[in-house]
């Protein structure tokens, strides 16, 4: 078990730049998650820590030890793939133990340890299998066994979940959070998908454009969002963004998104939002934050009617779809208040949960 | 109204799946035809080749006979004379030693070649495996006129040693080039999982590619024991006392006197020749058709 930390790491494929002088320190036993949209540079970082792919410039640490160029072998890591890359002529036991093999360990360690993390996954029964007569589930324990056998400093996981069907991958994301509060290795998570990264980080790294836009516990990402790609990037359905002007109200703030419908600005955010009142701002605002007028929250100026484009029963709630000055606004209601399609619904904006973007640089008031 | 345009619908699909059916009926009868026609035009030369060694050389040299078939009774004298009185065991004794040797040199060199031009990347690889594909391309029939030089020079001129050099020069190229197809076709991941788990190159290609490929070898290995086994050209230009000889060239040479054919023996001598080949392809096909089609369906 190691800390991880990545100083100014920058990679250059020719003249592209994958990852832009990144900085990350990973305390020891914490679970990161890399995440971004596609090309992003997260997979990069995570095959540089590897030592899969050869840094361009800057240091990465492991333990203390600047690993640069270090080979994978004697970093003390262990990595599992997102296509599992078991070998396939080998059985479930020989693959967990063919690097503890190389390593040359006496029989009887290699089968404790292997049996021990097949206990761990709930895969004893499945040891004489070639990986060809496993299902993906299967696989991927398999994958993560021979992980954990080898009981490294680092945890790397490329995206081990895209292989999966929706609901083996809910079923292994909470396996994986399971095996690493047994284990507690330290461990660093790539994934596009921001609810895998929200369930099971510690911490969060969003990564856009090869530079990282926030690192932060999923609860801060959330609601305490830097910049609008991470605004937008975290939360499903992402969050509205809303052209608004800032005017004065009196002697406090408020935000018009129409020329009917404006929001006063909590008196809190007063003093954050006053240097740029005046201007053209985006406003930030999550569809649970656009409900049925409950009468529990600021009732006063944030209720508004509109008419309704789209309407989604999910069961638990309702999505419900509309449009303000051809911007596409999502609200997220109980079913039961749900209008129809083409009606006029009143709804209510909670804006104590407001966010306030400048559209220029993308940074959050 | 809707009735009728219900049943124009119906009517049209099933029209369309009687005639799909009729055009596929056509394309099995003309497959079939043309598949008969092909296998009777291979098997004709072996067929006559079993006839002939099985007859006596009287019989072969009656011209009243049906040469189609046996008429005097079946006969293994062909095959006894020519096994114990001429130098066929040794050719064939001087094929086994040159072929073991040319597949054992093959399959090491192309494996290591086609491993390190197919999974690592360094500057030049892929100019380098296209060139040695095109060394594949110059055909025999012009290489030996130079090659006759390096092997006279060598002192292998007259030796079958000298077969066991020149060989390779019509296996490897095409052998490397099978196998940087098959290699190529394991994914990445894989190199990536044993350079973690802590596995050189050399172990990596031992315990994950070569078994991992071993299709792909086992069509590379037939190609290279085929084409050794039969090689006609370098032994006849570079090969000509008999006790150095091979198959292919002394079985002609040994059985064909000036204007005299002993084709009896000839047809026996052709038979036996044919048989390791024949065993080996009929053991190894299924891995045959497996490795060469490997490229086709991984994609």
């Amino acid at each position: 078990m190691a800390e991880v930390a990545l100083h100014q790491v920058v990679k250059k494929f020719g003249d592209v730049e994958a990852v832009r002088s990144i900085d990350l320190d990973i305390p020891d036993n914490e679970f990161v998650v890399l995440v971004g949209p596609s090309g992003c540079g997260k997979s990069t970082t995570l095959r540089m820590i590897a030592g899969l792919e050869e840094v361009t410039s800057g240091n990465i640490s492991i333990g203390g030890e600047v690993v640069n160029d270090l080979p994978p072998k004697d970093r003390d890591i262990a990595m599992v793939f997102q296509n599992y890359a078991l070998y396939p002529h080998m059985t479930a036991f020989e693959n967990m133990s063919f690097g503890l093999k190389l390593r040359k360990f006496s029989k009887a360690e290699i089968r404790q340890r292997v049996e021990h993390a097949a206990r761990i996954l709930d895969i004893t029964e499945l040891l004489d299998r070639r990986p060809k007569a496993l299902s993906g589930g299967q696989r991927q324990r398999v994958a993560m066994g021979r992980a954990i056998v080898r009981n490294p400093k680092v945890f790397l996981f490329d995206e081990p979940l895209s292989n999966l069907d929706a609901k083996l991958r809910v079923q292994m994301r909470t396996e994986i959070k399971r095996v690493h509060q047994k284990v507690k290795t330290t461990t660093v998570y790539v994934t596009h998908d921001q609810v895998e990264a929200m369930t099971l980080a510690d911490r969060v790294v969003v990564m856009n454009n090869g530079r990282i836009e926030q690192i932060g516990t999923p609860h801060e990402l959330y609601h305490n969002p830097r910049t609008r790609f991470v605004a937008g990037f975290i939360g499903s359905p992402a969050m509205n963004f809303i052209p608004c002007q800032l005017e004065q109200n009196g002697s406090g703030l408020r935000v018009r998104i129409s020329d009917s419908i404006a929001f006063p600005v909590p008196a809190a955010r007063d003093e954050r939002y006053r240097p740029v009142a005046g201007k053209e701002l985006t406003l930030g605002l999550r569809p649970e934050h656009i409900t049925e007028p409950r009468h529990n929250g600021r009732g006063d100026g944030c209720d508004f009617t509109a008419t309704l484009d789209v309407v989604e029963p999910m069961g638990m709630e309702t999505m419900v779809y509309f449009t303000v000055n051809s911007t596409g606004i999502c609200g997220r209601v109980e079913p039961k208040s749900a209008g129809d399609a083409g009606a006029a619904m009143r709804l209510h904006a909670n804006i104590d949960h407001m966010h306030l973007i400048d559209p220029t640089t993308g940074a959050v008031i | 109204m809707t009735t009728t345009t219900m049943t124009i619908p119906a009517s049209r699909t099933a029209r369309r799946s009687a005639s799909l059916r009729r055009d596929r009926r056509w394309a099995l009868i003309t497959s079939y035809v043309f598949l008969v026609i092909f296998a009777i035009f291979f098997l004709v030369p072996p067929y006559y080749m079993v006839v002939t060694a099985l007859k006596s050389d009287a019989e072969v040299a009656h011209m009243a006979t049906n040469p189609w078939i046996i008429a005097n009774g079946v006969t293994l004298d062909q095959f006894k004379i020519l096994l114990t009185q001429t130098d066929f065991l040794t050719y064939f004794k001087n094929t086994a030693i040159v072929t073991t040797c040319v597949v054992a040199i093959t399959m090491v060199v192309s494996v290591l070649a086609a491993f390190s031009l197919g999974r690592m990347r360094f500057w030049g690889s892929s100019i380098l495996a296209t060139g040695i594909f095109l060394t594949y391309l110059v055909p025999d029939t012009l290489l030996f006129i130079p090659l006759f030089q390096i092997v006279k020079a060598v002192g292998l001129l007259n030796s079958y040693w000298g077969m066991v050099l020149v060989y390779p020069t019509l296996t490897v190229p095409f052998c490397t080039w099978i196998m940087i197809g098959y290699f190529q076709s394991i994914p990445k991941e894989l190199d990536e999982a044993a350079l973690i788990d802590g596995a050189g190159h050399m172990q990596m290609l031992l315990k994950i590619f070569i078994p991992v490929a071993l299709p792909g070898i086992i069509a590379a290995t037939i190609f290279a024991f085929t084409v050794s086994w039969a090689a006609f050209v370098y032994p006849m230009a570079f090969l000509y006392s008999s006790d150095q000889q091979v198959l292919t060239v002394g079985t002609v040479t040994s059985l064909i006197r000036a204007d005299v054919y002993k084709w009896g023996m000839l047809m026996a001598g052709a038979l036996v020749a044919a048989a390791p080949p024949l065993v080996i392809y009929a053991f190894l096909m299924d891995y045959y058709i497996a490795g060469l089609t490997a490229g086709a369906t991984k994609g």
